[in-house]
């Protein structure tokens, strides 16, 4: 188990070096921050209200959490408000329901998304790039999805000129939480996984592929309203989710029949609130819904059974 | 590519320790522990009694029905009593114990060196001189060998498959057969093939034995109809309905008899014991067995009598190393851990395992994180997972829903949980269970 859990996390190393090269001194503030107090919550929380023997903090399970709330943060957050995110991920969304292995929904966005709703303002300011001794003095910016939603909606002020590239977008160079920015090193971690057989690539495949196909229907459709489709895919927490947080074991499907239903529905999702939504970013939401179902999922998709091709003969 | 099954499977680290060395005929033992029931179905009728005079391959005890299995006398000596020992599976069996005088053979069995070739008998015959001989299947499950080549009326066989995979770590008892009696052995296929009425015979080897493919497919090329498959080396591609899918693709439904793909799978060993019973009217009372384990001496391959002790074949490759922590009956991944070393060896005892303290003892046990590992290596498309959660809550009757009697009990479930849970023992218990609930249904 711990070999996995480590594993994730050397998978995490490339998108953390990038969030230090673009937002420094913020990005470091806030994932020791998040790592620490998740870490804290969750032996405090085995040890004096559940009052366990022993408690999971060495499975690494926590640190993971930690990492993935902040990487959902911006990088101006104060510490106050994420310390309350990670009690509320581990508290809520996983101490409450048994521990490790019996939480429903993805602790870490599970906090990121509590904060979204109880901060609005401090979550939805992301500082621009490159200022990398500031913390939450730093300046702030529009990021590429605010800019999406504003000329999808036609508000004044937006155009298409305003978004970075794609080359940009792909390496990191744009406002956003601390680890989505850069798509190529999320990949890098991505390929990682996959060497190490860590996750398959049933769940982040079929989430980008979907969000590819759809959003690109979406693009021939209104190409004044909708940007081009590859720009979704690198924008925003896409990436991140597609690959860290739906793939998260405890909260996805066990078959891979289940896991491609879960991953083309994130994707479905994800794109519906985008365009259509009141919100710029729908990855957290979607993946949160599509929690919801595993169960659901995993009772009617069942593993393909040996044998069952020559029943039916 | 290397043909392999469709679902599932895992890479464990092959430790063939004992691998290429030659096979040693084992010594005699002072008193013979042979067990009544060393294969599936009812458990053989003794028909000597204390103070009776038995020769090596005096039948000692008969088949009880029709799936049983005759017994014959592995030494030459008198009859001690007939009473229990406590076996592999833990439990007391009852057993002919034999004192030893001397290594006389009936004298009907042939124990020259040549090779016999041909065979007038019809197939029928050949399947009587079988039964006769007591054979059972050698890979371990000990089904008796002449009710698997008696098919029932409405399946027809289409081909003979041997079983020369031996996927399961450190065991070499068949590889090493198959370099040293590969001609028997084809000679035992050519027998079976005409005791099923079919023209065709598929020897599946897994590819880390060359030197077996090549001297098998040296001597297969002199018969028609028999081809040496070579096979992607993937545990479990030794069980019968992987090694059934590999071959010929066809997948045996759940529940039903392998015949009904058409295939009648036999081990190698069980080929050789064929061929010894048919052409050397020699009936099966020894075997090839691997003794094995990283802090053995000397690992070994034995040719040993039936109901010889473990402890005297272990002293034979040095002893039991100081470290021990467990001995398995059979292999790592399938074998059972012995109650003690004096268990007497059986038919189906293809390996003695070794393991030192460290490989022993169990990892903590961590709740189960739901990674799909699992789902992902059951060669059965079964959920362990979820069978391991249901034996432990005692939900066996939702169990028996999720095909628990599918489990070919390979254990690949558990070498690949990363929260080392003993899926494989959860999923025994169910099978042991649901199979007690079907079997109370059946009879009522």
């Amino acid at each position: 188990m711990q070999k996995n859990m480590y594993g994730v996390l050397i998978a995490l190393l490339p998108a953390f070096v990038v969030s230090l090269l673009f937002f420094g001194l913020g990005a470091l503030v806030v994932t020791a921050t998040s790592v620490a107090a998740c870490v804290f919550f969750e032996w405090a929380i085995a040890k004096f209200l559940l009052k366990k023997s022993t408690t999971t903090v060495g499975d690494g399970s926590a640190i993971i959490t930690g990492v993935l709330l902040a990487f959902n943060l911006p990088s101006n957050l104060p510490i106050w408000i994420i310390i309350i995110g990670s009690l509320f991920a581990i508290g809520v969304g996983k101490m409450s329901f048994g521990g490790l292995g019996c939480n429903p929904f993805n602790p870490a966005l599970a906090g990121r998304v509590f904060l979204l709703l109880s901060f609005p303002v401090q979550m939805t300011s992301w500082p621009v790039v490159g200022q990398l001794t500031s913390y939450t003095d730093a300046t702030t910016g529009a990021t590429p999805l605010a800019i999406m939603k504003g000329i999808a909606k036609g508000a004044p002020g937006f155009s298409v000129d305003q978004l970075p590239d794609a080359f940009q977008l792909f390496i990191g160079q744009n406002g956003g939480c601390i680890g989505e920015v850069s798509a190529a090193a999320l990949l890098i971690g991505l390929l990682y996984m996959l060497m190490k057989k860590i996750i398959t690539w049933h769940i982040p495949v079929s989430i980008l592929v979907t969000v590819f196909v759809f959003s690109g229907i979406m693009y021939l459709a209104k190409p004044e309203l909708y940007v081009a489709p590859i720009m979704q895919l690198l924008s925003g927490g896409l990436m991140l989710g597609a690959v860290f947080m739906a793939t998260d074991y405890v909260t996805s499907p066990m078959s891979h029949k289940g896991m491609l239903i879960y991953g083309v529905s994130i994707g479905l999702l994800t794109v519906v609130i985008r365009l259509f939504g009141a919100y710029p970013e729908g990855m957290s939401f979607a993946i949160l819904i599509m929690n919801a179902f595993t169960p659901l999922i995993n009772n009617y998709c069942k593993p393909k059974r040996f044998g069952e091709v020559a029943k039916k003969k | 590519m290397l043909k392999t099954f469709s679902i599932g499977g895992v890479h464990p680290q092959e430790n063939k320790l004992s691998a290429h060395q030659a096979i040693i005929t084992a010594e005699l033992p002072r008193q013979a522990v042979i067990l009544l029931g060393q294969h599936i179905g009812a458990p053989a009728k003794p028909i000597v009694a204390k103070g009776d005079v038995v020769k090596v391959g005096t039948k000692i005890a008969e088949a009880a029905g029709f799936v049983s299995a005759a017994i014959h006398s592995s030494v030459s000596g008198k009859v001690a009593k007939i009473d229990t020992v406590v076996d592999a599976s833990g439990y007391a069996k009852p057993a002919i114990y034999i004192d030893v005088e001397g290594d006389e053979w009936e004298e009907s069995i042939d124990r020259s060196e040549t090779l016999v070739q041909g065979c007038d008998l019809t197939s029928e015959e050949i399947v009587k001189k079988i039964a006769d001989a007591g054979i059972v299947g050698l890979g371990g499950a000990c089904f008796p060998t002449h009710v698997k080549l008696t098919p029932p009326p409405s399946f027809k066989a289409e081909c003979v498959i041997i079983n020369g995979v031996e996927c399961e770590p450190y065991l070499t008892a068949d590889h090493q057969l198959m370099l040293e009696h590969a001609a028997e052995i084809v000679e035992g296929v050519a027998l079976l093939m005409k005791a099923v009425k079919v023209n065709k015979a598929f020897i599946g080897v897994e590819n880390n034995k060359a030197d077996a493919i090549e001297i098998m497919n040296k001597f297969a090329a002199t018969h028609a109809g028999m081809e040496v498959v070579p096979l992607k080396v993937q545990y479990p591609q030794g069980g019968e309905k992987q090694l059934i899918d590999a071959i010929t693709k066809r997948q045996v439904a759940s529940g039903a008899l392998p015949i009904s793909a058409g295939a009648v799978v036999q081990n190698v060993g069980t080929a050789f014991a064929v061929y010894e019973a048919v052409q050397k009217n020699k009936p099966l009372f020894e075997r090839v067995i691997t003794v094995t384990g990283k802090s053995v001496a000397k690992p070994s391959n034995f040719l040993a009598r039936i109901g010889t002790p473990m402890s005297q074949l272990i002293d034979a490759c040095g002893g039991l190393p100081e470290d021990t922590g467990k001995v398995i009956g059979g292999g790592p991944m399938m074998g059972k851990a012995l109650v003690h070393v004096e268990v007497p060896m059986s038919k189906g005892s293809s390996g003695i395992l070794i393991m030192n303290k460290k490989e022993a003892n169990r990892a903590e046990e961590q709740t189960c994180i739901r990674c799909s590992k699992c789902v992902s290596a059951c060669p059965m498309g079964l959920e362990p997972y979820l069978l391991g959660a249901l034996s432990e809550n005692g939900d066996f009757e939702r169990m028996e829903n999720e095909r628990i009697m599918d489990c070919i009990e390979c254990g690949s479930c558990q070498f690949t949980c990363p929260a080392n849970r003993p899926l494989l023992d959860y999923c025994r218990l169910g099978k042991a269970k649901v199979g007690g609930m079907i079997r109370a249904r059946q009879a009522k």
